[in-house]
């Protein structure tokens, strides 16, 4: 069975959902401060990762690299309620290119399953 | 075994390997992450131009033609010479030929090279004084074949030892050695219908004016938008010829634009931060060029991407300050 990745079109068309998507984080307000300082070809990249490991593309996704990467965030407060800001742009923006709602649920789902990871709590035994 | 030499470092590796971890079992160390294909952290340069072109897949068009390649997506197959560092290439000397004073503070140098010298207006070169091996960047005002040699625009810096140099009668006729091209903000004839917008300031103009001329010479019929913004009227430069060159081209729009016009010269007033069309989806389709102060090009690049341009469509140079 091909991954979703593959199905919505690979690298060309998530290339098209992170600049939908990393457009839909700078303009709201609840998420953007988080981004103030950083470098935007950066952050492109790790969105490109992430959007890429939510599609079961090729990625060399880690829950520690993860945490790693969002403690400084989580010490800024990040919490629950932008990992939700997250995923309801990640729907609409796969939505744009074309994803039907079916895969946006299982995209959401899968980037769910690392809010764990992301907010640095200790794996559910 | 297939010969493999990655800024002067050589590895055999055999046929079929994958570049990245041959390299890496040959203690070349590459910078990456994904190893996938998709941070593009080990974005490397084919530097005699054979890039393996499955290696390139998703680059931008800019990136593909400099024969940049992944090298994590790419097999050992022939012996390659690659680089590290964009700003390698070829290393020729120039002779200084030419001033001409374009405002107060900047001057156009014309460089005549004594070799051929391959690059694309807008690039940058690096630019060293063989007497004491100074070194400043400078980017390329003209296309190769418009006007003559190599047009930078180099204003004067208060203390600034190499453009003081390069603008003075000391440095006539003497040599310099030119290195690189480097830098992906330059013009590609793949979209001629494509809406252009130009944003600069100070001498942020010469990449944009190299790609200005690059792209009509190439035919370009979209509309092309060039915003040169500056403190006061005194430090806009070429007014005239970019006027004339609106009334000769239909497609090219010049839009001038002065911080503080205490002097009533009669510009535009405002911060080139303000002169983007409104709506949220303005710069769509658009490609677009900035070039200039660091801070502001970051701003520029940001603002243009939130209004709907793509990012492969955003090509930035910012003006690092020499320190």
């Amino acid at each position: 069975m091909t991954s979703l990745y593959e199905q919505l079109g690979g690298a060309p068309v998530i290339e098209r959902a992170v600049d939908i998507f990393y457009r839909k984080m700078l303009s709201d307000e609840r998420v953007a401060p988080f981004f103030s300082d950083v470098d935007m070809d950066r952050q492109a990249a790790k969105q490109t990762a992430f959007l890429t490991m939510v599609t079961g593309g090729p990625n060399q996704y880690t829950a520690r690299a993860m945490t790693d990467a969002h403690r400084h965030l989580v010490a800024r407060g990040l919490a629950d309620l932008h990992v939700d800001v997250v995923l309801e742009h990640l729907g609409t923006s796969f939505s744009e290119v074309g994803a039907t709602p079916e895969q946006v649920e299982i995209i959401k789902a899968t980037a769910n399953s690392v809010r764990g990871a992301v907010l640095g709590r200790p794996p559910v035994p | 075994m297939i010969r493999l030499d990655c800024d002067g470092q050589v590895a055999h590796v055999s046929p079929g390997e994958n570049l990245l971890q041959a390299l890496d079992s040959a203690g070349i160390r590459i910078p990456s992450s994904c190893r996938s294909g998709v941070c593009q952290s080990c974005l490397v340069r084919a530097v005699d131009g054979a890039a393996p072109a499955a290696a390139q897949r998703g680059l931008k068009p800019e990136l593909v033609a400099q024969g940049y390649f992944l090298a994590c997506q790419a097999l050992a197959e022939r012996d390659l010479s690659l680089t590290l560092n964009g700003s390698s290439g070829a290393s020729v000397l120039a002779a200084v030929s030419e001033h001409e004073r374009l405002g107060p503070d900047v001057t156009r140098v014309r460089l005549e090279p004594h070799e051929p010298f391959a690059y694309r207006a807008g690039q940058f070169v690096n630019i060293e004084r063989p007497s004491d091996g100074l070194v400043r960047s400078y980017s390329l005002a003209n296309p190769p074949g418009v006007g003559r040699g190599l047009e930078l625009h180099v204003r004067v810096v208060p203390g600034g030892r190499m453009s003081s140099w390069l603008t003075s009668d000391a440095a006539l006729r003497q040599d310099v050695r030119v290195r690189g091209p480097v830098g992906e903000c330059f013009y590609l004839p793949d979209r001629l219908e494509q809406p252009i917008l130009l944003l600069g300031v100070g001498t942020g103009l010469a990449p944009l004016l190299g790609i200005l001329r690059d792209a009509l010479a190439q035919g370009h019929r979209g509309r092309v938008r060039l915003v040169h913004g500056a403190r006061t009227p005194a430090s806009l430069y070429l007014v005239d010829e970019l006027r004339a060159l609106a009334n000769t081209h239909d497609q090219f729009e010049y839009e001038p634009l002065v911080l503080d016009d205490r002097g009533r010269s009669g510009f535009q007033v405002g911060s080139i931060e303000h002169c983007f069309e409104a709506g949220p989806a303005a710069l769509a389709e658009h490609r677009v060029f900035v070039c200039g102060d660091p801070e502001l090009v970051e701003r520029l690049r940001k603002r243009a991407f939130l209004l709907g341009a793509a990012r492969r469509d955003i090509h930035a140079d910012a003006f690092m300050r020499a320190s």
